[in-house]
């Protein structure tokens, strides 16, 4: 795991959130946008999982649990995609909200997972 | 507050999902992968270290796996096992919370209630009872046909 890209991923999924739910709350319906923020985030989960793939060839190995690493990535690549699909199929306001909440969820998991590759003692 | 038929070009769609109920079932759909991950992860690596909460943290996903569900579908079943759901959830934040406060070794695996959700952001603790308000809103009307019933009732949403 990158740690600086780790935090940068963590810091675009806050933005991404944050401009969604005042966007959402402000009335708009998905955008490009917001759902392109969301896809960034969506994209930057992909590189995090080939860096994951690849970095314990580099001698760059998790200190915690492979596989509750393994679970976190895989659930956080599942929510943007069932974000975007949730807003391309109801184009409501709220679902720009939801997208917000969707990339603050992928924030905290990613944020979990570099404390399971960093520091864990267990 | 408009709407989101009133900017959306399609019209609001039937059910109890209406409004900003829209966001609480996402977050309730957020936390049931969380907690279904967690729950997998502990039964897999260490369920013989504490059998009692690691069933426990698999129950509560499932149980949030079914307010999920029940909270999107119309229905008076539906409705009612929503409300099971949510109270089931609420107590067990209360109870296990408490009780993980009151006396740690009880609990000293984590579980998604103990310290009332505090390695969930108190989102536990929180949901059950915007659920709760959010149910009481809602309630299903068996007089009205359904479909009138629940536009107006997504109307009234927002």
């Amino acid at each position: 795991m990158i740690e600086w890209f780790t935090w940068l991923q963590i810091a675009v999924a806050v933005a991404a959130g944050l401009l969604c739910i005042v966007l959402g709350l402000a009335g708009r319906v998905p955008s490009d946008l917001t759902l392109g923020s969301l896809a960034l985030v969506e994209v930057l989960l992909v590189v995090q999982l080939v860096v994951a793939l690849v970095a314990p060839a580099f001698g760059n190995t998790p200190s915690g649990s492979v596989l509750e690493f393994g679970v976190y990535l895989v659930s956080a690549l599942l929510i943007p995609p069932a974000a975007i699909f949730w807003a391309l199929v109801d184009r409501g306001r709220w679902s720009t909200v939801v997208c917000g909440v969707a990339a603050l969820a992928v924030a905290v998991m990613v944020y979990r997972m570099l404390q399971i590759w960093t520091v864990q003692q267990a | 507050m408009s709407d989101a038929s009133d900017t959306a070009p399609a019209p609001e769609r039937p059910g109890r999902l209406g409004g900003i109920g829209r966001v609480l079932v996402a977050v309730y759909a957020v936390l049931a992968l969380a907690a279904t991950g967690r729950s997998f992860v502990q039964i897999v690596q260490r369920f013989d270290e504490a059998p009692v909460a690691y069933a426990l943290s698999a129950l509560a996903a499932v149980v949030y796996i079914v307010a999920t569900i029940a909270l999107t579908r119309p229905g008076r079943t539906w409705y009612r096992i929503a409300w099971a759901t949510i109270i089931f959830e609420f107590t067990g934040v209360l109870v296990v919370g408490t009780l993980s406060v009151v006396d740690p070794a009880l609990f000293p695996h984590d579980t998604v209630w103990s310290g009332y959700g505090r390695g969930y952001l108190f989102i536990p603790l929180v949901l059950p009872v915007l659920g709760m308000w959010w149910l009481a809103k809602h309630r299903p009307d068996a007089a009205a046909p359904a479909s009138e019933e629940s536009a107006a009732r997504s109307g009234a949403a927002s």
